[in-house]
């Protein structure tokens, strides 16, 4: 049986400092070396200074994760030489000497399968380092220090995947929980990083590093197995050792060198004195933390009648399930819930379109009313949303210029379906003898009327003209 | 106008117009220019600067303006303790030219004060040593005869001192280093309390143990400076908030009643027999007082030595790896260089103890390694303190003398590091269990080398450790400094 393991590093974007000194957390797009200071560059002299609130964030993930948090915990130093790293230590957490990091021993629901967590712990990113140059001779290696001491949590699993599938769903649901939290935006580039370890049956563990993006881990993950695979089919044996994810190539590579079983010489943080976890300050972040997506998704429908898929939808994706909580009423929640996840999620299917909406809740929930009492119609609906989210402008603005209001007096619309059967008098005999055909009339009334119509007036009209004429 | 005045007599002298802060800092230029020849307590001296503040601080005097509790008192800092403006070179060749971007704290709550810091003051690289012939500038020499050891490692900070080039000046402390060149100079030097006293601006050799202390001529100057370098540090997560204290209140509240142990360990074998007779000595002095002196005994004391060399070099270890200079250090380009290879080249440039602690300290630590030599370590240090904490609730203070030995000749032990280990015997139980301790000048040899008491108290008692160490001094004549 396949075992696959997961190392999550999920950056607290959310926080406003690094983890030891006052420095951005989000370092992103800033000129290179602008975002340091003596403590996060690693000056003689300085001292890190714990943010607190990371220890908070820490400790709502782990909770999350149904994880135990102990009741002190304490800091430890990584020693190694890397240009990124201004101290020649990373400061971490390690449990070798007894559970001491933020989270341990927690456990994932994801559909049948409970993926264990074996630790969570809180830590500081290193620096970047950025390549110039074209050819290897000319490389010449830069390295920016503005992510350094970023606030980071990693989360690693127990080797309990079976499949690349299972990763991509589990990952999935981490960047839901994470964001839904509010500590950390997983889409930002970096902001959640991943490496696994995987061994087909009969076969040695295989580490997996430098993957860059979810949807690689997946690949690197299923090159992993078929090349294990065929090693063992042909009574190769698969050496255990660390490989590289080459982005380019599609393929792994392994690192062929001995700084992967380097030994990192942990030693207590004695600058970070331990720190005392209260368990009412535990209850009382359970009590503030924000409902859970799987909550949220049984509110939603046992409240609301939300359809399971929509309600599915709806809460995972903490942006719109926010803008839901903010525009639905009793009467217009189910309303609300279809035109987020089938309109408006349409035109926004990425990232940037999502934050480029100029919608409001007040928009939603105005065409919601609108739709419910029938002054326009869902598909007119659909054109007025697409131009609320472009221009800002309120609905009735929109409906206005774009002459969306419904055609909703009998007395014009008896005049276009007139219309409709003297052009149509083919169908209209069809519809006579074959009731089921009539919508192919109603099509013809919309049309005219630009989906003006009430659907149901219409129906309505068009039967009583059939059956007395 | 005499240059061995007193902190606290420099103040007094100061305020009723006996003396210019201007005068005196041009004095004690004078002082430093005839005497660095012969004992190089300096590594930067800053002059200029000195002078310069030293005006403004009597033009506040003429007018009448708010002045700070330190008066324009000049003031050494050992070079391991970041200086704005003042290059900080931990007397190593890796940091030759480093001019940190911020004053340690204690630097600027001393300028706060209207202290002077006069210049840097000479130290064994990076603070690991015990005489300050480990420094990359040459070694200091001791005042009281210059072919004999300052002892170390804040040697520039005793010597400076003790030959009148300052009237006081801040050390570090990790396993005795201000106790120890306080003792072997005649001055007054203080361990703080672990966390009394801000790190933020020292440089880092062994952070769980090291504190930054004072060295001045009298124990009223160093209750003067803990008033204004103590207390809790926001830049320093390890400092404790306990309220304001003023160590100069009730400094002669004497030790009538007081029970003090004398450490058996620290007063048996090995120990100078001046030494031994000036230990029973400064007992008797405390009898005299009406405390009462019983004999302690702390068997963890005989391990502390190879705990301590065991914890501060892991700790080193790490400590210093951030030397690769890629963002600070000294003149050499990285290009052309494997990262590897340059950091090794780079820091072939330490010292010969440094290399032999950071080795030592990547051993202890390595995989395999670390539960056989440092948890061992660890566990003794627990020992210890449990040991001090049965001890303090006998007695009041412990005492010992500081150094086992007389100051020895210069070079004269440099090449057996163990020897030289051993110097730290008595002093390194404050570190590895972070209670104060202070050495406090008693005797002078036959040989004319001086010879100081150390006393402990229990942690955060460090207000009751000055007044013992008051009541001590008060029992004392020692002649003048000969140099
Ligand atoms: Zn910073």
């Amino acid at each position: 049986m396949t075992k696959i393991g997961l190392e999550i590093h999920c950056q607290l974007t959310k926080l406003e400092s690094k983890l030891f000194c006052s420095c951005k957390a989000d370092y992103r797009n800033l000129s290179p070396n602008s975002n340091i200071c003596p403590v996060c560059i690693g000056l003689p002299g300085s001292l890190p200074i714990l943010n607190k609130k990371a220890v908070e964030k820490a400790t709502m993930i782990s909770l999350a994760l149904g994880c135990k948090i102990p009741e002190q915990i304490s800091f430890f130093r990584k020693n190694y030489f890397y240009p990124d790293l201004p101290k020649g230590f990373q400061i971490t957490q390690y449990n070798a000497y007894g559970p001491t990091s933020i989270g341990s021993d927690g456990v994932v629901q994801i559909e049948e399968k409970k993926i264990r967590i074996r630790r969570i712990q809180l830590e500081e990113d290193p620096g970047r380092l950025v390549y110039e140059g074209s050819s290897e001779k000319t490389q010449i290696t830069l390295v920016d220090y503005n992510r350094a001491g970023a606030p980071l949590v990693e989360i690693v699993t127990e080797p309990d995947f079976e499949n690349p599938k299972q990763v991509r769903i589990f990952l999935n649901v981490l960047a839901d929980l994470v964001e839904n939290l509010g500590v950390s935006d997983p889409y930002l580039e970096g902001a959640m990083r991943v490496d696994g370890n995987i061994s087909v049956e009969k076969a040695n563990r295989v580490e997996i590093k430098n993957v860059g993006s979810f949807r690689d881990i997946e690949k690197a993950l299923h090159f992993e197995i078929t090349r294990q695979q065929s090693l063992v089919e042909r009574n190769i044996p698969v050496v255990a050792e660390t490989r590289h994810w080459d982005e380019a190539r599609k393929i792994t590579v392994s690192s062929r060198s001995k700084e992967e079983e380097q030994d990192y010489r942990y030693l207590p943080e004695a600058d970070i004195p331990i720190i005392q976890i209260a368990q009412n300050k535990i209850a009382a972040l359970k009590e503030n933390m924000p409902e859970s997506i799987i909550a949220k998704k049984e509110r939603y429908a046992q409240k609301y009648g939300i359809p399971p898929q929509v309600a599915d939808v709806l809460s995972s994706d903490k942006f719109y399930s926010d803008l839901f909580e903010n525009a639905h009423t009793d009467t217009n929640a189910k309303e609300i819930a279809n035109i987020i996840t089938t309109d408006l999620m349409g035109f926004a299917d990425t990232r940037e379109k999502k934050l480029d909406l100029k919608i409001t809740p007040k928009h939603i929930s105005d065409l919601a009313d609108a739709i419910l009492n029938g002054t326009i119609t869902r598909n007119s609906g659909k054109i007025a949303l697409q131009e609320m989210v472009k221009t800002g402008k309120s609905l009735s603005d929109v409906k206005s210029s774009l002459d969306l209001g419904n055609v909703s007096d009998v007395s014009s619309l008896e005049k276009i379906i007139d219309e409709v059967f003297k052009e149509e008098e083919k169908a209209v005999l069809e519809a006579k003898q074959n009731p089921d055909t009539v919508n192919y009339i109603v099509g013809k009334v919309m049309k005219k009327t630009k989906g003006k119509a009430s659907p149901g007036t219409t129906l309505e009209l068009i039967r009583k003209r059939l059956l007395s004429s | 106008m005499n240059l061995g005045i007193s902190a606290t007599e420099y103040v007094s002298q100061i305020r009723n117009g006996q003396i210019s802060a201007e005068e005196f800092i041009a004095k004690t230029l004078d002082r430093i220019r005839t005497v660095e020849g012969k004992v190089h307590a300096y590594i930067t001296i800053d002059e200029q600067n000195a002078l310069n503040q030293a005006r403004i601080i009597d033009k506040k005097i003429k007018a009448k303006e708010r002045i700070g509790a330190l008066f324009g008192m000049p003031i050494s800092i050992k070079d391991n303790i970041c200086t704005s403006g003042i290059r900080t070179t931990c007397a190593s060749k890796m940091l030759e030219n480093f001019i940190a971007p911020y004053d340690a704290t204690v630097v600027s709550r001393l300028k706060q004060d209207d202290a002077i810091i006069i210049g840097k003051v000479n130290l064994d690289e990076f603070a690991m040593g015990s005489t300050t012939e480990f420094s990359c500038f040459g070694p200091s020499r001791n005042p009281w005869n210059v072919e004999y050891v300052p002892g170390g490692s804040s040697g520039g900070s005793g010597v400076s001192v003790s030959a009148l080039e300052c009237v006081a000046s801040l050390g570090s402390d990790t396993g005795g280093s201000v106790r120890s060149p306080a003792s072997f100079c005649s001055v007054v030097g203080l361990k703080p309390t672990y966390g009394l006293v801000s790190r933020y601006g020292l440089v880092s050799y062994a952070n769980s143990i090291e504190q930054i202390g004072p060295v001045a001529r009298k124990v009223e100057d160093i209750a003067l400076i803990m008033n204004t370098i103590s207390g809790h540090d926001s830049h320093d997560d390890t400092t404790v908030e306990k309220g304001r204290v003023d160590y100069l209140q009730d400094l002669n509240a004497g030790v009538k009643g007081k029970k003090i142990g004398l450490v058996s360990q620290m007063t048996g074998d090995g120990v100078d027999k001046e030494v031994s007779s000036a230990t029973n000595a400064a007992v008797s002095k405390f009898q005299d007082l009406e405390a009462e002196c019983i004999p302690i005994s702390l068997d963890s004391v005989e391990h502390s030595v190879a705990a301590y060399y065991t914890i501060a070099s892991a700790e080193a270890s790490s400590n210093l790896s951030r030397y690769d200079n890629l963002r600070y250090g000294f003149d050499l380009g990285t290009e052309g260089y494997e990262f590897k290879a340059y950091v090794s080249k780079v820091r072939s440039n330490f010292g010969p103890e440094v290399t032999r602690r950071m080795l030592l300290g990547a051993f202890v630590l390595s995989a395999g390694y670390y539960g056989k030599y440092y948890l061992k370590a660890q566990k003794v240090r627990a020992m210890m303190k449990s040991q001090i904490d049965d001890a303090f609730k006998k007695v009041d203070f412990l005492v010992a003398p500081t150094m086992p030995i007389l100051p020895f000749k210069i070079g004269e032990k440099i090449d057996d590091p163990l020897t030289l280990y051993l110097l730290d015997a008595n002093t390194i139980m404050a570190n590895l269990t972070g209670i104060p301790a202070i050495s406090v000048p008693f005797a002078i040899s036959s040989s004319g080398l001086p010879i100081g008491i150390q006393i402990f108290a229990n942690s955060f008692q460090d207000k009751n450790l000055l007044q013992a160490a008051y009541a001590l001094q008060q029992t004392t004549h020692l002649p003048e400094v000969p140099v």
